[in-house]
C-alpha cells in the first residue's frame, strides 16, 4: 500500500492515466448504473404501493423508495455491483499484465508499478463512485416518482410530501461515507489480487473471481459495521 | 561490465541457485544457456532486481546493486533495456507509445525530440513507418524487434535479452540475433542473453556461461565449448541431430 500512495514519478503522465481510469471506472459505469436504479426506483414504488392499504397513508410510497434508495440501493448495491463490473476488469488487467511480463518491464525501466498501475484507479473510484451513487439516488427517485404518476398510486403531491417527511440530511452525509469506503475496497482488494497473480489465463480468470467475491463479502461486512457506527 | 558474485536463491526449500558466480563484459553478448529449470531466468530475475537473491551480491561497473534501496536502484534501471521472451509490449499503446514511454517517464526531452528518438529506435530494428499500430497487429519477430528499439530508447548501458528467439522461425530468428550482436558492438553495451538455442549461441555469443542444476558448469567462448569436456555440457550442446552432424565434420571434432 505504502508503494501505491508514492508520489507519482511524473505528474503529467499520472494525470493522463487518472482521466483514462475515470473514463473506465466513471463514464463506461453510467449506463449500467442508471439502468439499475431506474427499474429500481420503480419497482421499489409499485412494491410499496402493492403493501400498503388501509390506514397507512399513500405519502408512504415516496417516504420508502428516498430511504431504500438513499440508505442501501445505491450507496450498498450500486457499489456491489460495480464491484463485478469493475473489480474484474482491475484484476484482469493487472493480471493479464502480470503474466505477459508488463509488469516487470515497467520494473525494470525504473517505474513503480503498484503506483504508476493501481494509484490512478484507486483515485478514479474514489471519485467516480460517489458521483455514480448520487445520480443513482435521484434517478432512483425520480423513477419512482414516475411511475407512481403514471401507474395512478400515488398523486405527484403525496410523493413529493412522501419524499420531504422526515428527511434527515445526515443519511446523505452517511451514505456517502459508506460508499467512499466501499470505493476503496473494491479497487484495492481488486487491485491486489490482480497484481499478485502469477501463472497463465487460468490464474488471470481466478483472481477476477477471488477479486469480486472478496470485494463483496467485504463490502457487506464493512457496512453492517459502518451501519452500527454510523447509524446507531 | 556486470560481476554476480556468490547468488543463491531457493523457493519453498527447492534450491535453485547454489554460490553462482559470473561477469558479463562490457561490449560482448553474454549468454547464459541451460536446460529448461536449470536456474538461467532465476539468475537473470536475481541480477536486474526481478527477484531478491537470498545470498550474493550483483555489481553493475561496481556498484552494488543488491544493497541499494528503491531509489538507488531506480537510477541503475534507467542505465537498464530488457527484451522479455514475450515481448511484454504494453497492448494498450502503440508501437510509438511504447518506444516513447521510458523517454516520457525519464528524460526531460521535448515532444518533438521524443518523436524523433522514437523514428530513430524504429528505423534502427527496421521498423519504419509502423510507429501507429498495436502489438497486437504485428508479427512475433517485429514484437520483438519494437521490443529490443524499446530497450534502446534511453541508450542503456546494460541490456538483457529473456530467449530472443522463442517462436521465432530460423530466419527471423538470426536477425534478432544479429541486431542484438550489432546493438551491442554500436552502443557498447554490456548484454545478457538467456537461451537454450545453440544456433543463437553460435551466430551471436561472445562469451558463454553454461548452467546446470543451479551452479555455473562452464565459462569460456564459442570455440571453448566446442571442445569441452564436460559430459552435460555435450548433452546439451550436442542434443540435436544437427549439431551432433556438426561435431563430427567440423573443426570441432577432437583427435
Amino acid at each position: 500500500m505504502a508503494t501505491v500512495l508514492h508520489k507519482p514519478e511524473k505528474g503529467k503522465v499520472f494525470r493522463r492515466q487518472l482521466v483514462k481510469e475515470m473514463s473506465i471506472i466513471g463514464v463506461e459505469s453510467v449506463g449500467i448504473v442508471a439502468l439499475l436504479s431506474v427499474f429500481m426506483g420503480a419497482v421499489m414504488c409499485l412494491q410499496t404501493a402493492h403493501q400498503i392499504g388501509g390506514w397507512i397513508p399513500v405519502y408512504t410510497i415516496g417516504f420508502t423508495v428516498r430511504q431504500t434508495m438513499i440508505l442501501e440501493f445505491s450507496p450498498t448495491l450500486i457499489p456491489v455491483i460495480l464491484a463485478g463490473k469493475i473489480g474484474s476488469n482491475i484484476a484482469s488487467q493487472l493480471g493479464t499484465m502480470r503474466v505477459t511480463e508488463q509488469i516487470d518491464a515497467l520494473e525494470i525501466m525504473g517505474v513503480n508499478s503498484a503506483g504508476f498501475l493501481v494509484l490512478p484507479k484507486f483515485v478514479a473510484g474514489f471519485i467516480c463512485i460517489p458521483v455514480l451513487v448520487i445520480m443513482s439516488m435521484v434517478l432512483g427517485v425520480s423513477s419512482g416518482a414516475v411511475i407512481a404518476l403514471i401507474s395512478g398510486v400515488s398523486s405527484m403531491a403525496d410523493f413529493e410530501y412522501g419524499l420531504q417527511v422526515d428527511f434527515v440530511s445526515y443519511d446523505v452525509v452517511y451514505a456517502l461515507i459508506k460508499t467512499t469506503v466501499f470505493a476503496l475496497i473494491m479497487t484495492s482488494v481488486s487491485a491486489y489480487h490482480g497484481y499478485y497473480t502469477s501463472g497463465g489465463a487460468i490464474e488471470v480468470a481466478k483472481s477476477s473471481t477471488k477479486a469480486v467475491v472478496y470485494s463483496v463479502v467485504i463490502i457487506m461486512l464493512t457496512n453492517l459495521v459502518l451501519t452500527k457506527l454510523l447509524l446507531t | 561490465m556486470i560481476e554476480v558474485k556468490n547468488i543463491s536463491k531457493s523457493f519453498g526449500g527447492t534450491q535453485v541457485l547454489n554460490d553462482v558466480s559470473a561477469t558479463f563484459e562490457k561490449g560482448k553478448v553474454n549468454f547464459i544457456i541451460g536446460r529448461s529449470g536449470s536456474g538461467k531466468s532465476v539468475l537473470t530475475k536475481c541480477t536486474v532486481g526481478l527477484l531478491e537473491p537470498d545470498l550474493g551480491h550483483v555489481f553493475f561497473d561496481g556498484r552494488d546493486f543488491t544493497t541499494m534501496n528503491r531509489n538507488e536502484r531506480k537510477e541503475i534501471r534507467k542505465e537498464i533495456g530488457m527484451l522479455f521472451q514475450g515481448g511484454a509490449l504494453f497492448d494498450s499503446m502503440t508501437v510509438a507509445e511504447n518506444i516513447k514511454f521510458p523517454l516520457k517517464m525519464f528524460s526531460d526531452m521535448d515532444e518533438d525530440s521524443m518523436s524523433a528518438r522514437v523514428q530513430d529506435c524504429l528505423s534502427r530494428v527496421e521498423l519504419e513507418g509502423q510507429g501507429e499500430k498495436f502489438p497486437g497487429e504485428l508479427s512475433g519477430g517485429m514484437q520483438k524487434r519494437v521490443g529490443i528499439a524499446r530497450a534502446i530508447s534511453m541508450n542503456p548501458k546494460y541490456l538483457f535479452c529473456d530467449e530472443p528467439n522463442s517462436g521465432l522461425d530460423p530466419q527471423t530468428a538470426i536477425v534478432i540475433d544479429n541486431l542484438i550482436a550489432d546493438i551491442t558492438n554500436e552502443y557498447g553495451m554490456t548484454t545478457v542473453v538467456v537461451s537454450h538455442d545453440m544456433n543463437s549461441v553460435i551466430e551471436a555469443s561472445d562469451t558463454i556461461h553454461f548452467i546446470h542444476n543451479g551452479e555455473i558448469a562452464f565459462k569460456g567462448n564459442n570455440a571453448e565449448m566446442m571442445v569441452s569436456d564436460s559430459p552435460t555440457l555435450n548433452d546439451f550442446i550436442y542434443a540435436s541431430k544437427l549439431m551432433q552432424k556438426l561435431r563430427d565434420t567440423s573443426s570441432y571434432k577432437k583427435g
